[in-house]
């Protein structure tokens, strides 16, 4: 669906410079959102003590996400290679449905906007959810 | 019949009570408009949506938004039977206006982020399950007369 234009990539890089200093607080806000919006997320994570919102195990898996996202960022020009090992993971062993994929991209995004309102104008929103679906169809290239 | 808590109907109303109608409506259509092209096709008669900044001014776009903002009034008003509620409303889109569905689901998307952008920190995830909880219904429910 989605090929990256050059004007894409540098609006992602450059919102990813403005916000990458607070990546690990939006992907835990992130993920606790996906997790209370979308309860059927929780299914993936019955081996967490807590699920709630702010909670260690969100915290630390909100940060993991993240670094997901900014290896992606590092990898923009060919994000299928650079997330290989990632959708291997996705794919063999955590098994994840890629629908959720696009649930998570839109609570990233939805975070984004909640902390960045003047940043995330609809240009940069166009560009980042063009981002987050190739991330998204990277991370699904090895299942099937 | 969709069931709703008590908490979730004080955080939709509290959220509309709130809302600048004539500020968000046109904002979340803009950005629907923007982020999704393709949603431009139902647009052909408001005038110049050649580029972003053509869709951020146009006047037509901006009063469209506000309109189909109130729209969601009438489900703020009928939570209980929003289906029945929108049935007329379905009916048009279906047959009159011919807009794939899954467009409401886009702009659904959009308002939430516009709105996540206004409230800031008061926009827990709690008003975003119940926020996107209304929408997803009325969304349901106007695409049911489809056939």
């Amino acid at each position: 669906m989605t090929t990256l234009t050059d004007k894409d990539k540098a609006i992602v890089k450059a919102l990813w410079g403005k916000i990458s200093k607070s990546a690990d607080a939006i992907g835990a806000d992130a993920l606790g959102r996906m997790l209370t919006v979308y309860p059927q997320t929780k299914t993936y994570f019955s081996h967490w003590p807590d699920l709630s919102p702010g909670s260690g195990p969100v915290k630390a898996h909100g940060k993991k996400v993240m670094s997901g996202v900014a290896l992606a960022v590092s990898k923009i020009d060919d994000i299928t290679s650079g997330l290989l090992e990632l959708s291997e993971l996705h794919a063999f062993k955590l098994r994840v449905d890629p629908a959720n994929f696009k649930i998570l991209s839109h609570c990233i995004l939805v975070v984004i906007a909640n902390l960045y309102p003047k940043d995330f104008n609809p240009e940069s929103h166009a560009s980042l959810d063009k981002f987050l679906a190739s991330l998204s169809l990277a991370l699904s290239d090895k299942y099937r | 019949m969709v069931e709703w808590t008590d908490q979730e109907r004080n955080i939709i109303s509290g959220i509309f009570s709130n809302l600048d109608y004539d500020d968000i409506g046109p904002k979340a259509l803009v950005r629907c408009l923007i982020v999704y092209p393709w949603t431009q096709r139902y647009f052909g008669t408001f005038g110049n949506l050649s580029n972003a900044d053509a869709i951020k001014t146009n006047p037509n776009i901006a009063a469209h938004g506000i309109k189909v903002l109130h729209g969601l009034d009438r489900a703020l008003k009928n939570m209980d039977n929003i289906k029945a509620t929108y049935a007329e409303l379905s009916v048009l889109h279906s047959e009159k206006l011919h807009v794939d569905p899954d467009n409401f689901k886009l702009l659904a998307d959009c308002l939430t982020i516009v709105v996540a952008a206004k409230l800031g920190n008061a926009f827990t995830p709690d008003m975003q399950a119940a926020f996107q909880k209304f929408l997803a219904v009325v969304v349901s429910a106007l695409g049911m007369q489809y056939h």
